[in-house]
């Protein structure tokens, strides 16, 4: 007999990677089909070892030895509350921009192509899980490639209608390949010095050897790798233009999911393998990061501010948004690691809402997002226009959204932390988000359309996961207490790596 | 080139030979220096040197793209169904001791299995970039496009 819940670890990584072979071998008529079924399967999965593991201690942490050898020897996939909530957001993310997509792929991309689209969309998504599940610092270099690979691939079909994604699609893949590079150089310097790969096994050995100077070459080679395909400035100058000329479903999932991944893997290179050399991970957040992160959240809110295209605004302005969680990871306190967590999940749900609903808007408006293609278009599609503000009022933390709750965490965190000019700084940029905002809602609502008044039809497959992801913003704006306990718990881990 | 004597007796006479050899690192793999990886790239570049020597056309009459592209997927699935069967079986996903009834021959079958699919995509994916390459036409491009 099977025992279900040891194995989920396993389930929830190789049944979307098994299915994309299956996807890009069937016709392309089944593609959307089977990536659902995949999808919601790991989400279902996830959803079952979150809800095993809430009932658990928090340093709790559930061990698969795939091909049954024990790790250090073998590659090992571990689970604790960290991983739990980072795994439920990509794959509970990843399934609705899955039942997002067909309508989205619609117009952009040729139905002949959609079969192997979706190979790669399944490799894109089972990649980041395992990226995300595995506790093996080799391992996750081979899933870094799985991802990025695919969706190098996704961001490239684009060009069937705006030929600038090729090359996004290039720099990304170069940009990519010298992030997992470094970050590959970066183990070999630790392997080199602590013959281990597995990351608890690194955590103990590396403080005994934490007098040789090539394990801080692998820690900076680690963590620079990391913070590129994370997108933190001043690495971030490939995510604009892959977000914007990628086709819209596949920037829904790149920017709910993707970077959030590896945000979650700078926090564990930082805290969980160089935990135990005490005072390196704080240094290295408290002088590198929070002011990286700081110069993030200006630049990309004021970025966004002036882009005169719907989507490019949005793509910058996730810029900022990661400079928000990277802030509250480089507090490096519980509550900061809190309120990185809870960001992480909140903004998933607001970004991939805001980018499914300008997906429905754009289809309306011929496949264009530029701002004046838009005009009035909120009185002409109102389910999904509404959709779409929920999101982005939950983007400026509007109170009683999911938003308002992360700003919330940060901002109480930064102040304890004691730095008030920090503080002062993200309310500062919280403002000036609303100005972009302000500038969509401006041009949706109060600017008369040029091609009629009357109402245009709206697809199903686009407001109702719209729809869902702006209930749970609202959800989670008004209980929040599901994500700040599971955040706390996931802060706890990571926290507990440290002492 | 294929007008050229020595070219084609030559890769005439080489075609079977490099291909027995893909063979003999293919099983060799199990015990020694081999395997999966290297027998799929030797196995293709048999077929790429009747491809360069013989023309893109003939090749893609031996190996057809659709095939090509087929097997790369098959290599993949026969790789995880390995570790599904073990899965199945009650062990760990890829623990091949639960392949069989005793552990050492599940062992071996599990090996046998893992390699011949990692052998099968990496021959075909290898192929397969060489025909896409050297069949790389504007044209085709442009018609995309329109499609």
């Amino acid at each position: 007999m099977i025992d279900w819940i040891t194995h989920l670890p396993a389930i929830i990584v190789v049944v979307p990677l098994l299915m994309a072979v299956i996807t890009a071998l069937l016709p392309a008529r089944f593609g959307w089909g089977l990536a659902l079924l995949a999808t919601a399967g790991s989400a279902l999965a996830s959803g079952i070892m979150m809800a095993d593991l809430m009932t658990r201690w928090a340093g709790y942490r559930l061990s698969y030895h795939l091909g049954g050898w024990a790790p250090p020897w073998g590659i090992e996939f571990a689970v604790d509350h960290a991983t739990a909530l980072v795994v439920m957001v990509v794959s509970g993310l990843g399934f609705v921009a899955t039942m997002s997509s067909k309508s989205l792929f619609m117009n952009e991309i040729s139905h002949h192509d959609l079969g192997r689209v979706y190979g790669a969309w399944l490799l894109t998504f089972g990649g980041l899980l395992g990226l995300v599940m595995t506790a093996d610092a080799f391992n996750l270099f081979v899933f870094f490639e799985i991802s990025s690979l695919a969706s190098v691939t996704l961001v490239a079909m684009g060009s069937g209608y705006d030929k600038r994604a090729l090359i996004a699609a290039f720099n990304y893949l170069v940009v990519g390949a010298i992030g997992a590079t470094f970050y590959v150089i970066g183990v070999g310097f630790c392997y080199a010095m602590t013959g281990t790969l597995n990351m608890v096994d690194l955590a103990v050995r590396l403080p005994e050897v934490n007098d040789q100077i090539p394990i801080y070459i692998g820690l900076a080679f680690m963590v620079t790798g990391v913070m590129v395909k994370a997108a933190i400035f001043p690495m971030h100058f490939w995510l604009p233009p892959s977000y914007g000329h990628a086709p819209m479903a596949v920037t829904t999932l790149l920017a709910a999911v993707a970077t959030k991944a590896s945000l979650y893997i700078l926090v564990r290179v930082l805290m969980t393998i160089f935990g135990g050399i005490d005072p390196l991970p704080q240094l290295i957040l408290q002088w590198v990061l929070i002011p990286l992160s700081l110069m993030a959240i200006l630049l990309g809110t004021i970025l966004a501010i002036y882009e005169r295209d719907a989507k490019l605004m949005l793509a910058q302005s996730s810029i900022a948004q990661i400079g928000y969680i990277v802030l509250g990871f480089g507090m490096g306190s519980l509550a900061g690691l809190q309120a990185g967590f809870i960001h992480i999940a909140n903004h998933a749900m607001i970004k991939g809402g805001m980018f499914i609903g300008l997906g429905g808007l754009a289809m309306a408006a011929a496949g264009k997002t530029k701002l004046d293609g838009l005009a009035g278009i909120g009185r002409r599609m109102p389910l999904t226009a509404t959709g779409f503000l929920i999101c982005g009022l939950s983007l400026i933390g509007l109170p009683l959204t999911a938003g308002f709750i992360s700003k919330l965490y940060l901002v109480s965190a930064v102040i304890n932390a004691g730095y008030w000019q920090i503080a002062a700084i993200v309310l500062f940029s919280s403002a000036l988000s609303v100005i972009y905002l302000w500038r969509l809602i401006e041009v949706m609502w109060f600017t008369p359309s040029g091609s009629g008044q009357s109402r245009l039809p709206e697809q199903v497959m686009i407001y109702v996961p719209l729809w869902m992801l702006a209930l749970a913003n609202i959800w989670f704006g008004i209980s929040a207490s599901t994500i700040t306990e599971i955040s706390y718990g996931a802060a706890q881990v990571l926290m507990g790596g440290m002492t | 080139m294929k007008n050229n004597p020595v070219l084609r007796v030559c890769s005439k006479v080489l075609f079977a030979p490099i291909i027995l050899y893909g063979l003999y690192v293919q099983f060799h793999g199990d015990y020694g220096p081999g395997g999966g990886f290297q027998a799929g790239v030797i196995i293709a570049a048999a077929f790429i040197l009747y491809g360069m020597i013989f023309s893109l056309k003939n090749l893609k009459k031996v190996t057809p793209p659709s095939v090509v592209h087929a097997l790369m997927g098959i290599g993949a699935l026969i790789y995880g169904g390995v570790g599904v069967v073990a899965f199945l079986n009650g062990g760990e996903y890829l623990n091949y001791n639960y392949l069989a009834a005793d552990y050492a021959k599940g062992q071996h079958w599990g090996i046998i299995l893992v390699e011949f699919g990692v052998g099968l995509t990496v021959a075909s994916t290898i192929l397969g970039l060489f025909m896409a390459f050297a069949g790389f036409e504007f044209s085709d491009y442009k018609q995309r496009k329109r499609r």
